[in-house]
């Protein structure tokens, strides 16, 4: 055809088949995702926005630079990505299934000069007696040869993993796969959050933008508790939940123990440990005040952040309490609160209280001791809940992609022709990879083939 | 803990084993040169002995798990599977002098590690506490470990061009007399890639199906995570370019070292300058 008056749409078609374009995707993809690494993603702390200039701010949130890997221009270079091996496939896949299904049989005389891999013997019998202890010779060394009489030479040709030049689209393929079970998840699934607080239950989790997606049953959180290594780091933190339909529990699903990589699935929809906390609302803490001089000690309910004033006048407000204080204060451990005590006409004091550690509590304060004891609190744990019906299609294309990158690197394509010629006959081998390993194979058959008497 | 005196010889052992490498280059006799592999292989055995024996201790402390928790057993079983590689490409393709060019980047691990590492065991915090870190750690760091011996060879490549030219039939003397043809090193940097584009591959996905089970999603472009996508790129990239646009020699090699600085970026650079759910001791998301 003729070159200057290609039709556009020739020309897309080109363009999309391109390899410089697979390329060029490629490298973008590489330097464009670097953006949302250095730059925070989503929510933007406070700290960040203070420190970038107000002109900048706006610039990258018009480009979608915080939330950049779904801004408009990364997913289209991710569509544009599947356009290109989708018309990339369309284009080569025909010639390699001809390639496969349809092998060069007979080798005419300018290939046969071509091959690198060949080898030859005089034979005294007829071609096609030849022909006949040759085709045996072939099918026991190698593979079972297809027979075809051209010119009067016979050709014998014989392959092996002819479907091994596939791999290079499974891989392919398994990229589209992963793509669609990704989009699927985004349409038919959620991501979401939601805290129950020990002895209550939910029906319903919050998605990300604060919205409500009922569950369609209820999860009751029995208890919630942690344990600490001897250094203070969190060992284990464990939810005991139940979830309940109509009110009554599901059978095998009544008190499950969910731990951070235990999560919990009912109906599709998944549960993982992922926080916890004091529930504060509504909850109150008990301090004693004992006197140094002696007396009677005064006991009181406080709320977390609520200041009260004691009988002599001291003002005392709780500012936070803890199950357990170890990660806080090394050394100790049990359940604390830090107090900010204010002496009448003087300055306030903040220091830690502690359960179990009276004698400690003894050394603080002026004329008062502050003893802790405790909590009506409860613990809420604090679980993601995720439903992603597409989840399956992604693993099924990783599987693809492994088998497929498998056979692309490691298996190759192997042809053997024999030409059995009036006099001769001459073998030829060639692979579509790895030629140094199948050198080794066709070099003992050629050893093999030269020792035939015929 | 006789582990970390294990670790020490073995850390002696890849420097011995890689100046020997390098009198080898020098000298162009061949015993020492089997030496250099010898002394390699030794560091290999003890340095296998020494994870083995740390993972029992930390059993005995009662915090028993794999020594692939923090960032201390990462580098020291990067370096381990850096050297597993060299030995591998030593005795099936008898190009030993590659050592010299290959031992560094293991003796540099251990290096760092031993001196500016602490070294302690720790317990496992809840989010590392699962089979799928021992699977996601192997399959990243075998990958990791055959891009930094493409990166190696590829190195070689970049020297050899630069001295000799791009002429690969000119014999020059010298240090570069002992260096593999310019195609087989070629060959051997695809080759190591081929190896480590599928491990990368498996790391990823492993990564993905711990991160699905562990909280539900399988991909949160999460640094590491994009910038393992990044390093996966960059490799699809050569080996297209490779394959379908005929990139070979010293743009191969190039793009080699480029992949594996990118490695080395995602690998530490991410932990340094980035943050994100791989902060390796950091607690639970
Ligand atoms: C827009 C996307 C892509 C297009 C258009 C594309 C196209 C191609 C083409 C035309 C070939 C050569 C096939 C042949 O000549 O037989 C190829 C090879 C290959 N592609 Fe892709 N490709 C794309 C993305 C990818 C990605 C992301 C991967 C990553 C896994 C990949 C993995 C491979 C592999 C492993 C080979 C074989 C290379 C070799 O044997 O050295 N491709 N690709």
């Amino acid at each position: 055809m003729a070159t200057t008056e290609r039709s556009f749409v020739e020309n897309v078609w080109d363009f999309f088949c391109s390899l410089k374009l697979t390329l060029s995707l490629l490298i973008s993809l590489a330097l464009t995702s670097i953006i949302g690494t250095v730059l925070p993603q989503g929510q933007l702390p406070p700290e960040y926005v203070a420190q970038i200039s107000p002109a900048k701010l706006q610039i990258y949130s018009k480009l979608g630079f915080f939330d950049m890997y779904h801004s408009w221009w990364f997913i289209t270079l991710l569509y544009v990505f599947s356009l290109n091996l989708v018309s990339c496939s369309i284009k080569r896949l025909p010639h390699v299934f001809k390639f496969v299904s349809e092998p060069t049989l007979v080798l005419g005389e300018a290939s046969r000069n071509s091959f690198s891999l060949k080898q030859e013997i005089k034979i005294s019998t007829t071609p096609e007696n030849g022909k006949e202890s040759l085709n045996k010779f072939l099918g026991a060394e190698f593979s079972s040869p297809v027979v075809t009489e051209h010119n009067g030479e016979y050709h014998l040709f014989a392959q092996k993993s002819a479907w091994s030049r596939l791999g290079v689209y499974v891989v392919h393929l398994s990229i589209l796969v992963i793509f669609i079970g990704a989009i699927i998840g985004s349409l038919a699934g959620f991501k979401g959050y939601v805290s129950i607080v020990e002895g209550t239950s939910v029906n319903a989790v919050e998605n990300r933008n604060g919205g409500q997606i009922p569950l369609g049953y209820e999860v009751l959180c029995e208890k919630f508790s942690v344990d600490f290594y001897a250094t203070g780091a969190p060992k284990e933190f464990r939810s005991i939940l139940t979830v309940l339909e109509n009110g009554k529990p599901v059978p095998g699903l009544s008190q499950v123990k969910v731990i951070v990589n235990h999560p919990l699935t009912y109906k599709g929809i998944t549960f993982y440990q992922s926080s916890y906390g004091q529930a504060t609302e509504g909850s109150e803490h008990f301090i004693t005040v004992t006197p140094r001089a002696g007396g009677t000690p005064e006991k009181l309910a406080v709320r977390e952040g609520v200041g009260v004033t004691l009988k002599d006048g001291t003002q005392l407000k709780l500012l936070e309490a803890t199950q357990e204080v170890r990660q806080f204060a090394p050394g100790y451990s049990g359940p604390a609160a830090r107090l900010e005590i204010t002496p009448k006409s003087s300055a306030p004091q903040i220091f830690l209280v502690f359960k179990d550690f009276p004698e400690m509590n003894a050394q603080r304060g002026d004329a008062l001791i502050f003893g802790y004891d405790g909590t009506n609190a409860k613990m809420y744990t604090g679980l993601q809940v995720a439903k992603d019906p597409g989840v399956w299609v992604v693993w099924l294309g990783c599987t693809l992609m492994i088998i497929g990158l498998f056979i692309a690197f490691f298996m190759s394509h192997k042809r053997i022709w024999v030409v059995v010629s009036k006099g001769h006959a001459r073998i030829y081998g060639n692979a579509s990879k790895n030629q140094a390993a199948f050198e080794m194979q066709f070099d003992a058959i050629a050893d093999k083939f030269k020792q035939l008497k015929i | 803990m006789t582990s970390s005196m294990f670790f020490n010889v073995t850390t002696f052992a890849y420097l011995i084993s890689m100046l020997v490498f390098f009198v080898f280059l020098a000298s162009k006799n061949k015993s020492i040169g089997v030496a250099g592999s010898l002394i390699a292989y030794a560091g290999l055995a003890i340095h296998t002995v020494a994870i083995g024996l740390r993972w029992k201790e930390s059993y005995d402390m009662g915090v028993g798990h794999a020594p692939m928790s923090n960032l201390y057993e990462s580098i020291v079983f990067f370096s381990w599977t850096i050297v597993l590689l060299f030995a591998y490409i030593d005795l099936k393709y008898k190009y030993r002098i590659i050592g010299a060019f290959v031992l560094p980047f293991a003796l540099l691990g251990m290096a760092w590690a031993q001196l500016g590492m602490n070294t302690g065991i720790e317990p496992l915090v809840p989010a590392l506490q699962s089979n799928w870190l021992l699977y996601h750690v192997i399959t990243c760091f075998l990958g990791y470990a055959a891009f930094a011996v493409a990166c190696g060879i590829s190195i070689m490549y970049l020297i050899k061009t630069a001295l000799e030219g791009d002429n690969s039939s000119a014999q020059s003397g010298g240090l570069l007399s002992m260096f593999p043809p310019l195609k087989v090193l070629d060959d051997l940097n695809y080759r190591a890639i081929m190896i480590g584009f599928p491990l990368l591959t498996l790391g990823i996905i492993t990564g993905a199906a711990w991160a699905n089970y562990a909280w539900g999603t399988y991909w949160s472009w999460d640094p590491k995570e994009t910038w393992s996508l990044i390093v996966w790129f960059v490799y699809a990239a050569f080996l297209h370019a490779r394959f379908t646009r005929g990139w070979v020699g010293k743009r191969a090699a190039w793009l080699s070292v480029i992949g594996f600085a990118a490695t080395i970026f995602c690998y530490l650079g991410v932990n340094l300058f980035l943050s994100g759910l791989h902060s390796y001791g950091g607690g639970a998301k």
